[in-house]
């Protein structure tokens, strides 16, 4: 009973973290799917979410907090994509790539200078640290459910909007056929600022609700990057919702590691997932094998 | 003996067959001609021969040796060389080195052997060099060499194309639409060229839409229609032959007099022009 | 005249270095040149990374991972007390070969290690069979597929040496031994050597340089150009693209893995940070800030920057300008801002650069097929001649 119940523990701690990558996962497809460019400073927005939240959270109640940092990063995201990957579309995607990496590492001292390097939180939305709830006999804290909850929400309302609003399915349009989408009246430049807004508002977001339980600090952003991207692509780049199929199981398996090996080897399994899919199945479970975007022949 | 056997190759993508149980020979010193209508399988069979795609089913032989399957380099190491249809020059680099590169293969100094230097590098480089440069004289570009080859315009990336292709030192020229986008007087230059070519020895396979091109050119002709041969033989027969007529054209010409000139057994407007082998 | 602009930099190159030392002993700086020895070694790796990126066009963000797989297996096998396998046959054979042997460590007490030159060569060997090993696999993808697989592979070897205790954890491994190249030659951090070990880090750097200048005007430089360039069409003409690429990744792992041998001697230690991203990260922004395939732009770029960054001129925005200058140099001039200099230079001196077309002023269009290759090109006088002129692209 004891061993089921430690591991069902280990199991939803992998839930609670994969839904993050989900998220993570899901901001790389957007900006992928409307722009190819796979956007390696993914995991800073959830970062600045958390943070911009703690800010703020002293001077207005939690709820406003977050709603304002998720609107802080979201512009912060769209101000990026005017400033510059608007005027670097004639750039190769490799390079293009390579910006924001070196974007990634900007934003992360810009963080470390306005904020320090202290490690912060949220606080808990519901009870405190030491609160803790019942759920199919595992003692879990209620923040996993804030944060389970979330993300569920997240996903259906991106599905829902990519689906069955008119922005959405233009967003949709533009992934699959930029020119096209263009004749037919879509504003290409205008979805691609929506696509990083999109993805920025989303990483604060998922930054704020598990800021309580891993806390926030300025170099979160890089490691979160990887594993979200590790969870897109176990998915199958470009399709959002496999992302979410993906961050599961990359936290899942990440906590399966976490039982088993001594601590400093966590992250070494997120990263031998990304190499795995990478060399062996590089379309995700779920792309289709032809995609020649991977493959050279 | 045929020099270049495909045997009944077929080939789809997804739920499309492209090349349908495809068979062709290419005797030594010939000039071959495929021809059909744009989604016929023309590109699909090259690619199949050259390497950048395996057959599903089938086999083709070369030299009799297999090489279905075979990587693009092992083939061109084989002794088959091509041109693309859009011309594929390293724009990065000179007219020269685009050149030198068709040498590789024929060429061994490695890592080891070219970052050592060792002895006989600098004579192996300057053979390079002058190799090159005479296939581009060849093609009448010589004074081309240290260009740029992104400044070049269309017709000259074709020729510095086929002159790379040559370097390779072939036994056979796989040419994919080489008329493609030339002038008339560029066409007839090219024709000249191709005929050279045949007299040094070479080998020619060609895709081409270009009736006049292809039908003064090839001493056999191949027709493809949806991924499979509707005619093969010399271009007079292939020219009359009713199926290839109507493949062109949609159907049978009836005569009825409204206004229609044609008559059913007209032959097309496929007849040689300027193009004919006399003119060499 | 292009043979002339190929060896002037050779030969300026020891009068700098040899200028620098004398400048730097003349204003009583000698100190600095630790760091700069320092530098001219992480020069080593993005030389390599040029060859890599900017010639045969393969990303790696991989590539400080290599650099610590060199440091750290040397410093392991001379800093590790091998004493407890005494009794097994191999280390008996090692010793007698004079690869493992007997030393005094920091504390006076006597440990078997193995000796700097069998370190150095297991450490060249096991990169060797890892990059191959990440490179096969790795290279068959494009773009950024293959940024992500090696920055994945950087990040394992980073956690992993982090969480070893045999490679020290987060505290690295300390006090690792000169070592003697040749009777009097040594690589070592102590002060008395220190106008030695900058020579023999500006040798090495120099041995590379040659190797690398010989590779790329060569039929390896053309075919990685080629692969770079266009893989299909490099592909149809005879280049077995994959093991080239291959091999020019294990070359470039090798040249990082040496460079880092050679400093783990001198610093006398190595920590994980040097495997970690922001590292590898680095090194692609300093060879993006060479010019990607300018091997000597990446140098003076590279020694420059890192020197600067050593001397801690940038403070603690030391990560944050490497980020910046990733991001400003390749949305402004991707081919590294010394061409752009270069051609300002150009236009202020008034020189131009030979145009192509005044090798043939009175050319006309026309195919001219011979039938012996060799034979000279003879003007075709012909009625249907126009002589009409190529048109330019941008001379």
């Amino acid at each position: 009973m004891e061993n089921g119940s430690l591991a069902l523990q280990y199991l939803l701690s992998g839930i609670t973290k994969g839904s993050i990558y989900a998220v993570v996962a899901i901001g790389f497809n957007l900006i992928y799917s409307a722009t190819g460019i796979i956007n390696f400073a993914q995991g800073e927005f959830v970062m600045l979410g958390g943070m911009v939240a703690v800010t703020l959270a002293h001077y207005v109640p939690l709820p406003v907090a977050i709603a304002g940092a998720v609107g802080v990063v979201a512009l912060v995201g769209c101000l990026l994509e005017l400033a510059l990957f608007r005027r670097l579309q004639r750039h190769s995607v490799l390079h293009l790539i390579i910006i924001t990496m070196g974007l990634s590492i900007v934003i992360q001292e810009a963080a470390l200078h306005i904020w320090d390097e202290k490690v912060r939180s949220l606080p808990y939305f519901t009870g405190s640290e030491v609160s803790s709830v019942r759920f199919l006999g595992a003692a879990i804290s209620p923040q996993v459910l804030w944060v389970l909850g979330t993300v569920a929400l997240v996903v259906l309302a991106l599905h829902v909007f990519l689906r069955y609003t008119l922005q959405g399915r233009a967003m949709r349009a533009c992934s699959s056929n930029p020119e096209a989408a263009m004749l037919a009246g879509i504003n290409i430049p205008n979805m691609r600022t929506l696509s990083f807004g999109l993805s920025a508002g989303l990483g604060a977001l998922a930054g704020c609700v598990i800021s309580p339980i891993t806390m926030t600090h300025y170099e979160m952003g890089a490691p979160l990057a990887i594993k979200g991207f590790a969870a897109a692509i176990l998915g199958g780049l470009g399709n959002p919702m496999a992302a979410v199929a993906g961050g599961l199981l990359v936290g899942i398996l990440e906590a399966a590691s976490v039982s088993r090996l001594p601590a400093v080897y966590n992250d070494v399994a997120a990263f031998a997932i990304l190499l795995f899919v990478l060399f062996v199945r590089p379309q995700g479970l779920f792309g289709s094998p032809t995609s020649d975007t991977v493959r050279e022949h | 003996m045929a020099l270049l056997e495909v045997e009944n190759v077929r080939r789809s993508f997804g739920g499309l067959v492209a090349v349908d149980g495809v068979s062709l020979s290419v005797n030594a010193g010939q000039i071959k001609g495929v021809i059909g209508p744009n989604g016929a399988g023309k590109t699909t069979l090259f690619n199949m021969i050259s390497g950048l795609l395996k057959p599903d089913t089938g086999q083709i032989m070369f030299n009799d040796r297999p090489i279905t399957g075979l990587k693009p380099y092992q083939i061109a190491r084989a002794g088959i060389s091509r041109t693309f249809q859009n011309p594929s020059l390293f724009l990065q680099m000179n007219v020269l080195q685009n050149v030198m590169v068709g040498r590789h293969s024929r060429t061994r100094l490695d890592f080891f052997g070219c970052g050592l230097r060792w002895p006989g590098q600098l004579r192996e480089e300057k053979t390079i060099r002058d190799a090159a440069r005479a296939q581009l004289e060849s093609v009448g570009l010589a004074y081309l060499a240290d260009w740029p080859a992104g400044a070049l315009p269309f017709g000259q990336r074709r020729m510095v194309e086929l002159a790379r292709a040559l370097a390779t030192e072939p036994q056979m020229l796989l040419l994919d639409e080489p008329a493609s986008g030339l002038n008339t007087r560029e066409k007839e230059d090219l024709a000249l060229l191709i005929r050279k070519i045949r007299d040094r020895g070479i080998t020619t396979l060609l895709v081409e839409h270009d009736m006049s091109v292809v039908m003064g050119l090839s001493d056999d002709i191949i027709v493809l229609h949806n991924g499979c041969t509707i005619a093969e033989g010399a271009p007079q027969a292939v020219q009359n032959d009713p199926r290839v007529i109507s493949v062109y054209l949609g159907e049978e010409l009836q005569g009825d007099g409204g206004g229609r000139d044609a008559s059913p057994r007209r032959p097309l407007p496929l007849s040689s022009g300027n193009y004919s082998r006399q003119s060499a | 005249m292009n043979r002339f602009r190929q060896i002037l930099p050779f030969t300026l190159f020891p009068v700098v270095v040899v200028g620098a030392q004398l400048v730097m002993r003349a204003t009583e700086t000698e100190y600095c040149l630790t760091q700069l020895t320092m530098a001219v070694y992480y020069a080593i790796v993005v030389m390599g990374l040029c060859l890599l990126m900017g010639y045969a066009g393969q990303v790696s963000l991989g590539h400080g991972a290599f650099f610590a797989i060199g440091g750290y297996a040397s410093a392991v096998l001379t800093t590790y007390d091998f004493s407890r396998f005494k009794g097994a046959p191999w280390a008996g054979w090692l010793q007698k070969a004079h690869l493992l042997i007997a030393r005094q460590d920091l504390y006076g007490n006597t440990a078997m290690t193995f000796s700097p030159w069998a370190a150095f060569l297991t450490a060249m060997l096991a990169t060797f069979f890892i990059a191959l090993l990440i490179g096969y696999p790795a290279l068959r993808l494009r773009g950024h597929y293959l940024a992500m697989a090696t920055l994945g592979f950087g990040l394992i070897v980073s956690k992993m040496l982090l969480g070893s205790n045999i490679t020290g954890a987060a505290d690295g491994i300390n006090g690792v031994p000169a070592w003697k190249l040749l009777p009097g030659l040594a690589v070592t951090g102590k002060s008395a050597g220190r106008v030695q070990n900058y020579y023999i880090a500006c040798g090495l750097a120099l041995l590379v340089l040659v190797l690398l200048r010989n590779l790329v005007h060569s039929r390896v430089g053309r075919a990685l150009q080629a692969i770079h360039d266009r893989e299909t069409a490099a592909n149809a003409m005879g280049i077995n693209t994959a093991a080239c690429k291959l091999k020019v990744f294990v070359l470039s792992a090798l040249l990082a893995a040496m460079a880092g041998v050679f400093f783990t001697h001198y610093t006398g230690g190595i920590a994980p940070s040097e495997a970690g991203a922001l590292k590898s990260v680095r090194y692609v922004a300093l060879a993006a800030a060479g010019g990607m395939a300018n091997l000597w732009g990446v140098t003076v770029m590279s020694v420059a920057l890192n020197y600067l960054s050593l001397r801690g001129w940038f403070g603690t925005y030391d990560n944050a300008v490497f980020g910046a200058i990733l991001i400003l140099i390749i949305s402004l001039a991707p081919e590294g801002p010394l061409k752009p200099l270069g051609l300002w230079l150009r236009r202020l001196t008034g020189t131009r650069p030979p145009s192509p077309t005044s090798h043939d002023p009175n050319h006309v269009s026309r195919f001219t097929f011979h039938a012996s290759p060799a034979a000279e090109l003879a003007p075709q006088t012909d009625e249907r001649a126009t002589g009409r002129s190529p048109q330019h692209g941008a001379p």
